[in-house]
């Protein structure tokens, strides 16, 4: 078991999602920033879905009670093990009793822990993705106990990766999307020009940014929306879907992020900035 | 069968928007899911794939690879174009018992001033007809039910309230809807259905699906309290009627 001494801001339990019941208004879930995941799921030799930790802005405290192997990424955070510092992208041996504890964030803004075998709590739907309704118990909480395999011994094929951080990265390549073609040349030049603004509203379900552009009087009939889609209200706010976001909406679909998007897009924070450059 | 014309558009390179004309009817819906059904069974795999259905569109999801939009667009109306009568997935009217009383109907009096109806006249019309479930989404099992009567047409409130009640039965515009759980919400309240539809520990998390219908009845508190408690126990059992597709 991983003890949770304790939990930081919002740490959830992600795997690759939940597919197979947006039909019935599930949102996909999983994790945010994929990019990252899938190296250290690598690094572990562990299948793409194995689950990981989602820790978001401040770390938690944790404890192993088993020995295995773990791998950190993502957001840099100053990170602990036993009280020595450690580094992003390598395999780490833990052994029982030991304590890995999180510190300041330093750059980015969601940091993930990937464990030998993928954490075992329990399938909701086919996934162990936290989401408010279907897996409550996948927000960690203080004294929570979090289920993994124990493994004494591996022998990593590669111990460490070098990464092509996408941190700093503030250029989210976009497709258009479904109702690109109503956008005019005002409100393309506003879309394409300038800087955007991650606004306070931000979280698994959806970016919003702060700047806006020239508002439509569009109506359409409600139709799926997909994690990365860019919904365009009518006062002309602009509101990226993630992860949890709704399986439908009826927001005209403006762009779509590029999977490699997303994961940059999931690094931000409330007053970051982007721009949009379309493919 | 009669076909319609279709638009297919990607949308994002893991997934492919069908459009159907912009109208809400039960023929458009009804040739959606006879297209969506035929994709599943004869060519799509369906482990791989995604459908998702609403009011005029199917979307299609591939859920890890990219799709090649030029030569599957063309597969796609090939498929359409030689889509066959098959038997649709047995369709059901549900019936969903609400309480109509005043500690759940928190916007029944002032609707009833702005409609000119007495309470009990908002309450026939709401449970006279069966609605059509047009779509699933917003939030887990939440249904986008068309066929409110233009009677009960009443605009979204004006601030949404922070939290609205699990079960809340709610109008706005032309719509009207349950709420599946907690959540925010501008719709107006008119009562409380007490028997949820969505329940993620079942291994298909829905009872309703699209092209279903659903239709209320009116219900005392001291049923509500007992299909509440029925429910919470598993004991409760859904009241529904085949219907023909």
């Amino acid at each position: 078991m991983l003890k949770v001494l304790k939990s930081g801001f919002f740490t959830t339990i992600q795997d690759t999602g939940r597919f197979g019941f947006r039909d019935k208004g599930v949102p996909v879930s999983g994790i945010m920033d994929t990019e990252t995941v899938y190296k250290l799921n690598m690094l572990l030799e562990n299948e793409r879905d194995a689950a990981v930790l989602e820790i978001t802005m401040t770390g938690p405290t944790l404890e192993f009670e088993e020995a295995t192997y773990i791998a950190l990424g993502g957001a840099e955070l100053s990170i602990t093990l036993n009280n020595e510092p450690v580094s992003n992208y390598k395999v780490l041996k833990v052994n029982a009793g030991d304590i890995l504890s999180y510190g300041r964030l330093k750059k980015g803004f969601r940091a993930y822990l990937a464990i030998k075998k993928g954490f075992q709590s329990s399938l909701v739907l086919g996934s162990r993705s936290y989401y408010g309704n279907i897996t409550p118990k996948a927000l960690l909480k203080d004294k929570y106990e979090v289920p993994y395999i124990h493994t004494a011994l591996f022998e990593p094929k590669i111990t460490g990766l070098k990464v092509d951080s996408i941190l700093d990265e503030e250029i989210l390549h976009v497709a258009k999307g479904p109702e690109f073609e109503l956008l005019d040349d005002k409100q393309l030049e506003m879309l394409f020009s300038q800087e955007f603004t991650i606004a306070n509203e931000n979280n698994r379900m959806a970016y919003q940014l702060n700047e806006t552009i020239t508002g439509h009087a569009v109506s359409m009939l409600t139709s799926a929306t997909l994690p990365g889609t860019i919904q365009f209200t009518p006062a002309g706010k602009l509101i990226i879907l993630m992860k949890d976001g709704q399986t439908t909406g009826g927001y005209p679909r403006i762009l779509q992020l590029t999977d490699k998007g997303i994961s940059i897009l999931a690094q931000k924070k409330a007053g970051d900035t982007l721009s949009f450059k379309l493919m | 069968m009669k076909n319609f014309p279709i638009s297919i558009r990607p949308f994002g390179v893991h997934a492919v928007l069908i459009e159907w004309p912009q109208e809400v009817n039960d023929r458009i819906l009804n040739d959606i899911l006879f297209f969506s059904a035929h994709l599943k069974k004869e060519c799509l795999h369906e482990g791989l794939w995604e459908l998702i259905p609403a009011y005029n569109s199917l979307t299609l999801v591939l859920r890890n690879d990219i799709i090649q939009f030029d030569t599957f667009k063309i597969q796609l109306e090939h498929w359409y174009s030689e889509k066959k009568a098959i038997t649709l997935e047995q369709k059901f009217l549900w019936r969903l018992p609400v309480c109509y009383e005043s500690e759940f109907a928190l916007d029944l009096i002032e609707i009833s001033e702005k409609l000119q109806k007495t309470q009990a006249e908002i309450i026939a019309l709401h449970t006279e007809n069966p609605y059509t479930v047009y779509g699933i989404g917003f939030l887990p099992g939440f249904m986008y039910l068309g066929g409110l009567p233009s009677l009960l047409e009443i605009p979204r409130r004006n601030s949404p309230r922070p939290k609205v009640l699990k079960g809340s039965v709610g109008l706005a515009g032309k719509q009207t809807g349950v709420y599946p759980q907690e959540s925010p919400g501008g719709w107006n309240i008119i009562g409380n259905c007490s028997v949820p539809i969505f329940n993620p520990k079942n291994e298909n998390p829905c009872l309703v699906k699209v092209g279903d219908k659903v239709q209320f009845y009116s219900i005392s508190m001291a049923e509500y309290d007992l299909h509440k408690i029925e429910s919470e126990v598993g004991i409760y059992q859904f009241e529904k009627i085949k219907i023909d597709a």
